[in-house]
């Protein structure tokens, strides 16, 4: 039995329990659908929601401004006439990119930590998509008739461009949204059947069984929902690499130095998945103080997210690497003035060296356990993080253009009033969207933590106390048959 | 019988339980049977004898679909109906319709994963009999449940209603239809 212990303990020490505490499948449905079901709204619930739906309304205003008025009132000029925008594009789809990666990839390559953050991380690429979308949308400049991206046979027997990245663009993006929300739709009916068998109130009840659409959890409804699910990761999987990908030539494909580099696909995916874990970490620490939710989202849930973003993080700082080199290495002057100008003699050098002290520098104190293992330290990093990458993409964008090719044209660019209002109202309606989740859907996937359950096992050869000679109980998927250790 | 029943419903504590009692079902020969648990658990597709679905076929399908209409909508937009040189590049330019065709290839088989999936379960299906049995809401929160159909050959109901309560069975109930 000696053995057994020690292997317990060695178990437990390379594959910490993604539960903690004594949970049983009901306490698991209670604790975490009771978040929705709950008569009684926290008040932070209602601070929280109250500000950020305040800042929404500086949305509502520059969008209703902009549409009546026109671009004009944003700070776009030549040679800068993609700024904020896009900026603001590219932050945000990044931010998206880390759901779809917690959600498809960490589940294909079977990493069960995924499955507490996994709804909350794709909610989180859902409104971040939309808060992309509403850039791209607005800088059309006549946003309604933006329907005339997408090819249909029309009077005026036109046709959308499609050898340009920007209509590659429309399609990865709009496909991106599609996806997710099918994928997010998908993970929550059964949820919802929990919700809907639960709920007391009368309209909850019909809303949510509608929503559920009649789930009962039969054995054949599981079995195709499993291999649907498991189809949906696996095409999730290259379509979030590739829109990030697809995002990064709209830049690669132009001519422009600082743009047209072989290196910005992987590049930009890295650099995606690193601010969106910046982001699931800002929304995750407070989340699971304020409703509790320690013993879903563990410790280790913090630190594994913190060594994806260490990762990911030196990935991009190779990216910089890079580009300087081969700004120097291409032994071309253009190539070779654009680096200069954007690290040491352009006016917005001190953005490029702000920028490597948000990416680069921060992130190398999550080498060590005091700072990875310290909720504050890793709250701080990921908001450092965030604004780093939203740096990143204004020396990309403004820095290269800035300075084309004909220094007559050349000009600065500073973003107005406006430019920040509609920013800090997509930020604002962002989190005025995950509160309404929190409130209203289950945040963590309560059937796939039922899983995690020691319980969830089905034992094999004879059910007489079998339990006792197995061993991680909590990290196996049920159905994975668990060799039996000697003793 | 005065109500019309349309099976026996058996509720179970544990999944090992229920894949016990499943293959014990299986074993007797009843066909028309069913389970119920808050959460997937493979051994009950073997345990029930449930064949493997042909979802990930139209999936095939769906991706296949979607390919020939990102090609043929580029191929026809820019070779056939409004042939015009862009960037110096031929009018059938594949390298650049790749983008666009594999993006559609992932949304149609998207499409296919999902309404195929929804579609083969039957789903919306707001009414089943099941839920007439009060016990069942605890189907998608913490009990497990095993359902043989009156249709099946093998029923009657007192024999399987004993062979159902011989399996460890908290509690066998009749479903009325």
């Amino acid at each position: 039995m000696q053995n057994v212990e020690d292997a317990k303990a060695l178990e437990r020490r390379l594959r910490p329990p993604m539960v903690e505490g004594e949970h049983t499948f009901g306490s698991v449905s209670d604790q975490i659908g009771d978040l929705a079901l709950k008569k009684k709204t926290p008040y932070h619930w209602f601070i929280g929601f109250g500000i950020a739906f305040l800042v929404a309304q500086s949305l509502l205003f520059t969008v209703v401004y902009l549409v009546t008025t026109g671009v004009g009132i944003w700070g776009n000029n030549q040679p800068i006439g993609w700024a904020f925008d896009i900026i603001n594009f590219v932050w945000w789809i990044g931010i998206g990119h880390a759901g779809t990666l917690i959600s498809a990839i960490l589940l294909l390559l079977n990493q069960k930590w995924r499955t507490s953050i996994n709804r909350f991380a794709e909610a989180m690429t859902l409104f971040a998509v939309a808060c992309a979308g509403l850039f791209p949308l607005l800088h059309t400049g006549r946003p309604w008739l933006a329907y005339w991206l997408f090819p249909y046979p029309n009077t005026m027997g036109m046709w959308p461009q499609f050898r340009s990245p920007l209509m590659w663009d429309v399609f990865a993006v709009s496909t991106y949204a599609t996806v997710s929300a099918l994928f997010w739709y998908v993970g929550l009916i059964p949820d919802l059947a929990t919700l809907r068998d639960r709920a007391k109130n009368k309209y909850f009840k019909l809303i949510y069984g509608l929503l559920a659409m009649g789930w009962r959890g039969s054995a054949r409804h599981w079995h195709r929902y499993e291999i649907a699910y498991l189809l949906l990761a696996g095409l999730s999987t290259p379509l979030v690499l590739s829109v990030h990908s697809i995002v990064s030539l709209d830049f690669s494909v132009a001519q422009l130095p600082g743009w047209h580099a072989t290196i910005f696909p992987p590049y930009f995916v890295a650099g995606a998945v690193f601010a969106g874990f910046a982001m699931v970490l800002i929304l995750c620490i407070p989340l699971r103080r304020l409703y509790k939710m320690q013993d879903f989202i563990t410790h280790t849930h913090l630190v594994y997210m913190a060594k994806v973003m260490l990762a990911t993080g030196l990935i991009v700082v190779y990216g910089y690497a890079m580009e300087a080199f081969f700004g120097w290495y291409s032994a071309n002057e253009y190539e070779y003035f654009m680096i200069k100008n954007r690290i040491w003699n352009g006016p917005y050098w001190w953005f490029y060296w702000l920028l490597i002290l948000c990416n680069g520098m921060s992130i190398q104190l999550l080498w060590f356990r005091r700072f990875r293992e310290s909720e504050f330290w890793l709250f701080v990093i990921s908001i450092v993080v965030s604004v780093g990458m939203w740096l990143e993409r204004f020396v990309i964008i403004v820095t290269s253009l800035h300075r084309d090719f004909l220094p007559s044209s050349w000009a600065m660019y500073s973003p107005t009033m406006f430019d920040w209002s509609m920013f800090l109202g997509t930020i604002g309606f962002f989190f005025t969207l995950i509160y309404l989740f929190v409130r209203f859907l289950p945040i963590i996937s309560i059937f796939e933590v039922r899983t995690l359950l020691p319980d969830a096992q089905v034992a094999h050869g004879g059910h007489e106390h079998a339990d006792d000679t197995f061993v991680g109980g909590v990290n196996e998927s049920p159905g994975r048959k668990r060799d039996k250790l000697e003793t | 019988m005065d109500k019309k029943i349309y099976g026996l419903l058996a509720e179970f504590d544990t999944p090992t339980q229920l894949v016990e009692a499943a293959n014990k079902i299986r074993e007797a020969g009843y066909k028309k049977t069913d389970a119920f648990s808050p959460f997937p658990i493979h051994e009950i597709d073997e345990a029930l004898g449930i064949k493997r679905s042909i979802l990930p076929f139209m999936v095939l399908g769906g991706g296949i679909a979607g390919l020939l209409t990102g090609i043929g909508l580029q191929v026809f937009v820019h070779v056939i109906d409004y042939p015009i040189i862009v960037g110096g590049r031929p009018h059938f330019s594949l390298p650049s319709f790749i983008p666009s065709a594999f993006e559609l290839t992932i949304l149609f088989a998207s499409f296919a994963a999902v309404f195929g999936m929804i579609l083969l379960n039957g789903l919306p299906q707001p009414y089943h009999p099941v839920f007439n049995v009060p016990r069942f809401a605890l189907a998608t929160r913490e009990k497990f449940f095993l359902l043989i159909e009156r249709k099946d050959p093998k029923f009657d109901y007192d024999e399987t209603r004993n062979f159902m309560q011989s399996l460890n069975a908290q509690e066998v109930f009749d479903v009325e239809e």
